[in-house]
């Protein structure tokens, strides 16, 4: 119910929303969960295994019961807490986990079947028979399992990722947290302060103590104009700091749009990564309960946010309320309902030596045995000096003490420290270099201690950044000390719940230690204790006491589990902002791009690179049609590709040879000025690691290309050798891909087009190169193949390369010839055995692909000491080979080889097929591969099968060279 | 015969969300120079302007030297022909002019446009620095104009997705202030 | 987790690119026995400690660094370029 006079919500701004297909209404400043309890809505959730009925537990983000989709039109966001989700106008959230609906739910029969779904169930029943397992286990299982739904649907919601840098992050603005930035940020400091909350001030506004002399809640307003007035400082609200990673980068996700509206363009979600020199953690506390007999009754709350809902946000969830406590934090709240007209019926409080409390009846020594109201807390019994006792009240609130939120401090393996005087763990020092903690997740809980610890915390952080903190009259605040007195499980019948997300319950973990997973991180595994959406935030401790109780041990020996990031959950979308569609990857376009499309080419990517796969004719149906007439043109005409996806490299220097000496197998050194080389590089370890060709374009300057795939790689390489092994020369090289573009000329006509280009005929021997101008633009001329014809390739700079693409394919088309893409590219390369990565995939040697005479015995280079040995060469290894079938029909990449009459395994194959394609010039598919001594079982007939696709072909090896193998047409 | 056309690397219309303007720049003379160990200082004396250290830019005329990697910095703008005949023996020179699309970012939201693309600090840059960074995936040369103002270079090939995901960050940004 | 270039200054690690031990740089002579081979090719310590290895600035300056870091607690000790030239550049 509302509470006239209180809270924080702005009561001029109603909000209509729906829940479960109801309208309701709440006022703006109002999280879900406040607008519900405005409108006692009681029961907002199922519980995941049992299905029993759940209300809100909490008012913040570890929230473990309220979990609800929120429905927008184009994203149904699943598991959103309702304590976080802020009220917008049109908000449509659902209950989620039951069906049909959220008051009659069929899968509750799990609870009645709750004695044979104890911890272990999944392991212990759906074990045998093992066939079953996939057939009917699983399928059961994924039904009864998940929680909420998601849409289905390609998430089409805008998300966002963002870089932030400072001096000081302030993780948590609470009185320590606030105190923190205001040092530091008046001290000068670039600070940043995230706080998760829609509104900066943590406890303080909920806190009706005084702070210098004002109410709390003013002098944060004060505080915060201070802080929003100076430059030195942001402020993040809606910002949850989740991870804490090396080297001063953390992980937070911001809040943008999630709790508006949906707008056009803005983000749901970002995805910060800060990167901090120092930081402080004051990120709070978090309230945890006391397990006794069906504590899980809708109305069963955490006392601390009963304060939160009354005071933030107006509301109570009961009218006649209980508190039960075994510390003094509940007092406050008891003070704050009274005073609010809320019945306080009474304080149970299992110190014997609790205070009273004026005008409340305080029962000392009191444990709380049972809540009743499956669908709403109306009684409860608890036990007082040795009897029962009934009490009929519509909300109880729980506390069993405060865990300091000591979570990021473990992100980067530190162990927390447990503390006897507080009943928890707090956070080793120096867990997380760079980082102090403060306030209550220190273990300091008074405001007072708070104020402190923070402005201390901001001095020392200070001090470590070389600025002088300053003088600061600290803010007078209550300095009332903790007491509590240990209390985690009230003894007696049916069952108690630890972890309300998961279903796990007291007897679970004592039955998991009875069973021998006395380890903390086995019995989590066995339960799945702490390992829903909310990580165990209020059941964590408490289970590791149950567990400590049943195996004889104190907490400190029973250990703690480990947190990890995220601290709380972060969608994958905002992670990977910007990463779907065009984002995924970079897009590089050739200049020939739009000349491809206009012709519609279908594009291939080629790395990142999109390239035309083939140009097809009118009346042409296939691939293969296009592909099979782009061969023959080639062949018999001439054709025009775009190859300036190769990777060119720049190399200058009296010690340019010397280098490419070292760097290639083969000697380079002795290529006369004019003239360009094949070369083959290797890695260290005697492998092939690209192929590409080697220009002499002056005595001392080299251009030197490499394949498509391995243009980044070689550049890398290049960097490696140079700079770790020799620096000194006099030499230096630089990419210069992306300043040419460069065009195959290819065919019995590729002389007489390339002298209609050029106005003049080329007069460039095979492997010859030379300054040219084309059309008043400079230029390079190379004549080289790649398709087994007399071959040119004619490079000019960027900007002009649409221009000679057009150029180029119009004057090939007057002479019968046109442009070709990929698929002939490939075809006629396998036709002449020359090879690609397919090929050189990273396991073959020079020896394999027959060109062990290209390792230069002569010189040093890299990769020659490791080819050199003896298993890198010789009969037992798989060696290149042509394949061509007996018959018409299809072969694929990838099949294996095996001589005819063996039986078809792994350890009798021969070999395998890298390449294929249809060869339009020898009417037959062909096929490069690698078999075993292969060069000596030419004309030998193997079996070539993919037992994948279904492929059994019998082939004659051949030589790899199918076309031309003299090479003449190359050299004519 | 005609003679052959120059194309821009997008020829893209300036667009601007929220203050922030991404225009791509006319195309300059990139040149870059890469001195022989021991060069750098004989370089710049040729040129009459400092060899950039590392994340400078050399400022002389209308010529910039913009450091730009390991032993590596572009000359922008323009250098006579004969100064850079001069560099023969001091270092490795390349035409770049066409390696790389040059855009540029102007207006009070760019650093925190930038902040989407770029994992670097850029608040309280100033002319005359320079960084070798990536943008997303992509390479980058980020070249501080001044306040607001950034000048960007990645692969020519690349254009079109760095203009994309500039302009994405940009409508992005746009859209929170309201 | 972040390293500092010699030349660019602190950067991200999603900046370099991550090669292997620092052994690749102490190559052996050309006809060093198989043994210092195969040490250098294959041969690898693990340790739990301080290790070194290569990083190179891909999306940054190009420079091949050798990094010295902490495999337990993750601290970057050092970040050196790999090329000996550097100290005489630097030095002028
Ligand atoms: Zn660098």
């Amino acid at each position: 119910m509302r509470i006239d006079g209180k809270g924080r919500i702005d009561r001029t701004r109603p909000v209509t929303f729906t829940f479960d297909g109801r309208p309701y209404a709440g006022y703006r400043g109002d999280t879900l969960a406040s607008a519900l309890i405005a409108n006692d809505v009681r029961v907002v959730g199922r519980s995941f295994k049992y299905h029993r009925p759940r209300g809100i537990l909490t008012a913040g983000s570890e929230e473990p019961n309220a979990l609800v989709e929120v429905v927008g039109p184009a994203n149904q966001t699943p598991n959103t807490r309702a304590t976080v989700q802020e009220l917008f106008e049109g908000l449509v959230a659902r209950s989620q986990n039951r069906w049909p609906s959220l008051s009659l739910d069929l899968l509750e029969v799990n609870d009645l079947a709750a004695p044979f779904l104890s911890a272990g169930f999944y392991y212990k029943t759906f074990m045998w028979p093992r066939r079953f397992w996939e057939g009917i286990y699983e399928p059961l299982i994924r039904r009864a399992a998940g929680l909420g739904r998601l849409s289905g649907k390609h998430d089409e919601g805008v998300y966002e990722k963002a870089w932030a840098h400072c001096d000081l992050l302030v993780i948590g603005a609470g009185p320590a947290g606030l105190m923190a930035a205001l040092v530091a940020a008046r001290a000068g400091a670039d600070v940043i302060l995230c706080d998760e909350s829609a509104e900066m001030g943590g406890r303080l506004l909920s806190d009706e103590g005084q702070i210098d002399g004002m109410p709390a809640a003013d002098w944060t307003a004060a505080v915060l104009a201070e802080l929003a007035s100076l430059p030195n400082l942001r402020l993040m609200p809606r910002t949850t700091v989740t991870g804490a990673y090396d080297d001063g980068t953390y992980g937070a996700l911001e809040r943008v749009g999630l709790h508006r509206s949906p707008r056009p363009n803005l983000p749901r979600e970002c995805f910060w990564r800060i990167v901090a020199k120092r930081s402080i953690l004051a990120a709070g506390a978090l309230e945890r309960g006391i397990a006794f007999q069906d504590n899980d009754r809708p109305g069963v709350m955490l006392a601390g946010s009963l304060a939160t809902y009354l005071n933030r946000y107006g509301v109570s969830p009961g009218k006649r309320v209980a508190l039960f406590a075994n510390n003094g934090s509940v007092r406050a709240t008891a003070r704050s309902l009274k005073a609010a007209g809320v019945e306080v019926v009474a304080i149970l409080d299992s110190r014997p030596d609790a205070p009273d409390e004026p005008g409340i009846p305080v029962h000392k020594g009191a444990t709380v045995l049972r809540a009743r109201g499956r669908m709403g807390l109306h009684s409860l019994s608890f036990a007082h000096e040795g009897r029962v006792h009934a009490l009929e009240v519509d909300c109880l609130g729980v506390s069993g003490g405060w865990n300091p939120a000591v979570h990021l401090t473990c992100h980067r393996n530190g162990r927390p420290r447990w503390s006897d005087e507080l009943a928890a763990f707090v956070p080793m020092e120096g867990a997380v270099p760079g980082m102090r903690v403060a306030g209550a997740a220190a273990g300091s809980f008074s405001t007072h201690a708070c104020l402190a610890s923070g402005a201390e915390a901001a001095r020392e952080s200070l001090a470590a950044l070389g600025r002088d903190g300053g003088a600061l009259d600290l803010p007078r605040a209550e300095d009332a000390p903790y007491r509590i007195a240990p209390l985690w499980t009230v003894p007696g019948k049916g069952r108690a719940w630890l972890d309300f997300a998961n279903d796990v319950t007291v007897k679970d973990v004592t039955l998991a230690a009875q069973e021998g997973f006395r380890s903390v991180e086995h019995m989590k595994r066995y339960t799945t204790q702490g390992m829903a959406p909310d990580q165990g935030k209020s059941s964590n401790v408490a289970a590791l006491a149950v567990l400590a109780d049943a195996t004889g041990r104190g907490i400190p020996e029973t250990g703690t589990t480990t947190f990890r990031p995220p601290y709380t959950p972060v969608s994958i979308a905002a992670m990977g902002a910007g990463g779907r569609g065009a984002g995924f990857a970079p897009q590089r376009f050739l200049t020939s791009d739009q000349a491809s499309r206009d012709r519609a080419a279908p594009m291939v990517e080629a790395g990142l690179w999109y390239r035309p796969s083939y140009f097809p004719k009118p009346q042409e149906t296939t691939w293969r049609e296009a592909c099979d007439r782009e061969v023959r043109m080639v062949r018999e005409t001439v054709g025009v590709s775009d190859v300036s996806t190769l990777g060119k490299i720049d190399v200058q220097g009296p010690d340019a040879a010397r280098f490419l000496d070292f760097v290639y197998s083969n000697t380079m050194s002795t290529l006369p000025v004019g003239k360009v080389r094949y070369g083959l590089m290797l890695r260290e370890d005697g492998h092939v690691l690209d192929d590409g060709t080697c220009a002499r374009l002056g005595a001392q300057h080299w251009l030197i290309t490499t394949t498509t795939a391995a243009a980044g790689l070689v550049m890398r390489h290049l960097d490696f050798v140079h700079q770790a092994f020799c620096a000194g020369w006099q030499l230096r090289f630089v990419s210069v891909t992306e300043a040419w573009a460069q065009f195959a000329i290819a065919g019995p006509q590729a002389r007489a087009l390339v002298a209609s280009a050029l106005g003049r005929a080329p007069e460039l021997g095979f492997m010859g190169c030379a300054p040219v101008t084309v059309q008043g633009v400079a230029g390079r001329l190379f004549r080289i193949s790649f398709s087994g014809e007399e071959g040119y390739e004619l490079a000019v700079p960027t900007r002009f390369g649409e221009a000679l693409f057009r150029d180029l394919v119009a004057r090939a088309e007057t002479m019968g010839g046109g442009p070709y893409g990929m698929e002939a590219l490939n075809v006629l390369r396998i036709e002449k055995g020359f090879i690609t990565h397919a090929e050189i995939h990273g396991r073959v040697t020079a020896f394999d692909i027959g060109m062990e005479k290209m390792v230069s015995g002569k010189k040093d280079c890299i990769g020659k000491a490791a080819a050199m040995r003896p298993g890198m060469q010789g009969a037992a290894r798989a060696q290149m080979v042509g394949l061509k079938p007996l018959s018409d029909d299809v072969i694929t990449a990838g099949a294996h080889l095996f001589a005819q009459g063996v039986d078809l395994g792994r350890e009798t194959s021969a070999g395998y097929v890298t390449s294929v394609g249809y060869s339009p010039t020898l009417h037959s598919h062909l096929a490069l591969g690698f078999l075993a001594n292969g060069r000596a079982r030419h004309g030998e007939t193997v079996r070539l099968v993919d037992r994948l696709r279904g492929v059994d072909v019998l082939c004659t090896v051949t030589s790899p060279v199918f076309h031309d193998p003299k090479g003449e047409k190359l050299r004519a | 015969m005609p003679d052959l056309i120059a194309k821009p690397a997008l020829g893209a219309v300036a667009v601007t969300h929220a203050g922030c303007t991404l225009a791509e720049a006319a195309a300059l003379t990139i040149t870059a120079l890469a001195p022989f160990p021991g060069q750098a200082a004989a370089v710049g004396a040729e040129l009459g302007l400092a060899f950039p250290a590392p994340n400078t830019v050399s400022e002389g005329g209308a010529a910039r030297l913009v450091w730009a990697g390991r032993d590596l910095a572009f000359l922008i703008g323009g250098a006579a022909p004969e100064r850079l005949a001069a560099l023969n023996g001091l270092a490795a020179v390349t035409d770049q002019s066409d390696a790389w699309v040059t855009l540029t970012l102007t207006g009070p939201p760019t650093v925190e446009v930038l902040a989407r693309l770029v994992p670097l600090d850029l608040r309280g840059t100033a002319r005359g620095q320079v960084f070798r960074t990536g943008l997303g995936h992509m390479p980058l040369v980020l070249i501080a104009e001044g306040a607001d103002s950034f000048t960007l270079m990645t692969f020519r090939s690349m254009a079109r997705t760095a203009w994309h995901e500039i302009e994405e960050a940009m409508v992005k940004v746009a859209a929170r202030s309201f | 987790m972040r390293l500092t270039c010699p030349l660019c200054g602190p950067r991200d690690r999603r900046e370099f690119y991550y090669y292997g031990a620092a052994v690749y740089l102490d190559r052996p002579a050309a006809d060093a026995p198989p043994e210092a081979w195969d040490e250098y090719l294959h041969l690898r310590d693990n340790p739990a400690g301080v290790t070194q290895d290569l990083w190179y600035h891909e999306q940054g300056c190009g420079s091949w660094l050798k990094v010295t870091r902490n495999t337990v607690t993750h601290e970057i000790l050092a970040v050196d370029a790999v090329s000996a030239a550097d100290a005489a550049e630097e030095a002028r």
